[in-house]
């Protein structure tokens, strides 16, 4: 469904990325993982188009969508969330989430119709789905951390995406929150017929959910495997300094 | 707006003010009818600014670009006024289209920067080419359909496409486009993540506002008789951009205060010294220490719980 080919991205004499490859099938929860700073982030950015590539090729559905602009990329079907907490802080978590849907809809553009109206059947379902309903009249940045980054897998669902792309849902969460999200993510997988694919640092999370999972390191795929052929690949462990991916 | 009491207090409220010019001195009635046109000037330009986040320094440029073509169409052509009043708001618009099609391209202050050359450009134009402008002397005396040439009448006339232009204002930044537009305000990365095309909607939300500035652009001519190269310099555009933060930007009717309190200013304290603007530079100092959203802002924040929370959210994280 997605497949990235030998994609390359420097900013300045840094390679963030260089000759990341990655293929992602119908169905599926893929997880990117490696050490901080190994370019997983920047991955992203690259496939959804908020960075254009230097190099390599990105192909989605036999489509190709290599530098293309974001909207354009979201609009094939590809939503995501952020790392670091990206929402609309001053529209209430309706808002949020309603936005995304009025621009699936491609009703963003109306002008005199009301927007209070508009959308809302939708835009409660998935609320119902991550479980804010209770706080869609609240405004969004006076909401915990941990709602904040489930209201942004609401605002990605909002686009009724084939693929989505969460940098890491988890980051920041307690161990409570982390949990719930992660059942979350596997119910809409299952529930929504979703293809996954998401970075994440606690590995455990990672074991649990990936049928695949692709390493990276210094900006290079070392290798896209099943979680155990990737546990026991000498170089991953060599990456990990034979600590974290043992142990788990 | 909500609520049957809003709307019977809105009600109330119209037909006061179509009572006012019975009762009040002519000169009252014009300085009502000057709040009205720079009501509708600053309410135009809250739609970039208040609703979408842009530094849309220079927007009196519009205001200009509509008034000098009603006045230059009617004083220069035999076409009817009612024509020049619909191409003054198509003019503005259109300049709003080519300088927000460049500006667009830049973000926050170096958007406001580009557009303030740009707008002073037009400015040095209507400035230097006597010819057709008048250059500093403006142009004069230009003549209006007899149906407004009272004053009364011309109250009525700004009130009744005030309130047209309010409703249809309301409507749009109630609408799917205009909430998107507060989508991109508050954070533009993330709505182009969902599917929008930002700069598009910045430039349709520019060319809106400027439509409006336009309006009130015609108003302007309708009210005074004439028009002056003063219309589009820099200052009445900061003085424009004060209104909408005075007022309270986040709020739907904040500029239309904002314009009260400096059309008021400009006027009852003018009389007494010509150094009205260091009652507004003072009014200034408070307003950013005591009432950083605004006066309707604050007021908002005293009878709306649901502003509340955000206002003080949006303090922690701005010292945060």
């Amino acid at each position: 469904m997605l497949r990235v080919e030998g994609v390359e991205k420097s900013f300045g004499d840094f390679k963030a990325v260089d000759g990341a490859n990655l293929s992602v099938e119908r169905g599926d929860i893929v997880a990117v993982i490696g050490p901080n700073g190994a370019g997983k982030t920047t991955l992203f950015n690259l496939i959804t188009g908020q960075l254009k590539p230097d190099r390599g090729r990105i192909v989605f559905k036999d489509e190709e969508i290599t530098g293309l602009p974001p909207y354009e990329i979201c609009k094939k079907g590809i939503a995501r969330s952020f790392q670091i907490v990206n929402i609309f802080h001053r529209l209430t978590v309706f808002e949020n989430v309603q936005v995304a849907v009025l621009s699936h809809k491609g009703e963003s553009k109306r002008l005199l119709e009301p927007a209070r109206k508009m959308a809302v059947e939708e835009t409660f379902e998935l609320l119902r789905a991550v479980g804010l309903e209770d706080k869609a009249y609240e405004v969004a940045g006076t909401l915990s951390h941990g709602d904040q980054k489930v209201l942004e897998i609401a605002i990605a669902l909002g686009n009724d995406p084939e693929l989505l792309i969460l940098d890491e849902p988890t980051a920041g969460m307690s161990p409570e929150e982390t949990a719930s999200t992660i059942e979350l993510i596997k119910r809409l997988a299952t529930e929504r017929d979703l293809t996954i694919l998401f970075c994440e640092h606690d590995m455990e999370i990672v074991f649990s959910i990936a049928k695949s999972i692709m390493v990276m390191h210094q900006g290079r795929t070392l290798i896209q495997a099943s979680p155990e052929e990737v546990r026991n690949d000498p170089r991953v462990q060599e990456a990990y300094l034979g600590g974290e991916v043992c142990s788990t | 707006m909500g609520g049957i009491k809003g709307r019977l207090a809105l009600v109330g409220l119209v037909i006061l003010l179509f009572l006012l010019p019975s009762v009040l001195p002519r000169f009252y009635t014009y300085i009502i009818a000057l709040i009205f046109v720079t009501a509708l000037l600053a309410m135009s330009l809250n739609i970039t600014v208040g609703y979408g986040g842009m530094f849309q320094f220079h927007h009196g440029v519009f205001y200009g670009v509509s008034a000098y073509t009603v006045a230059l169409i009617i004083t220069k052509t035999k076409l009817p006024a009612w024509v020049a009043f619909c191409a003054g708001p198509v003019a503005a618009a259109i300049a709003g289209l080519l300088i927000g099609g460049f500006c667009v391209r830049l973000t926050q202050l170096y958007f406001g920067m580009l557009q303030i050359s740009l707008g002073s450009l037009l400015w040095a134009i209507v400035f230097r080419w006597y010819s057709l402008t008048g250059g500093d002397d403006g142009i004069h005396g230009i003549p209006m359909p007899d149906i407004l040439s009272s004053l009364k009448n011309a109250y009525y006339f700004i009130l009744i496409v005030l309130i047209v232009c309010l409703y249809l204002l309301y409507r749009i930044v109630n609408s799917p486009f205009g909430r998107t537009l507060q989508a991109i305000r508050d954070n533009p990365g993330r709505c182009e993540a969902v599917g929008v095309n930002v700069r598009r909607h910045q430039l349709a939300a520019i060319v809106i506002a400027t439509f409006f500035a336009g309006v009130a652009g015609v108003l302007f001519v309708v009210l005074e008789g004439s028009v002056f190269p003063d219309l589009l310099f820099w200052v009445l555009s900061l003085e424009v951009f004060i209104m909408c933060l005075l007022g309270g930007w986040f709020t739907f009717a904040g500029p239309i205060v904002g314009a009260a309190i400096i059309v008021s200013l400009r006027t009852f304290v003018g009389m007494y010294t010509e150094y009205w603007t260091l009652i507004l530079g003072a009014i200034l100092i408070l307003l950013i220490f005591f009432l950083p959203e605004g006066v309707m802002g604050f007021l908002m924040e005293k009878f709306a719980p649901r502003l509340k929370a955000h206002v003080v959210e949006e303090r922690s994280r701005a010292q945060g």
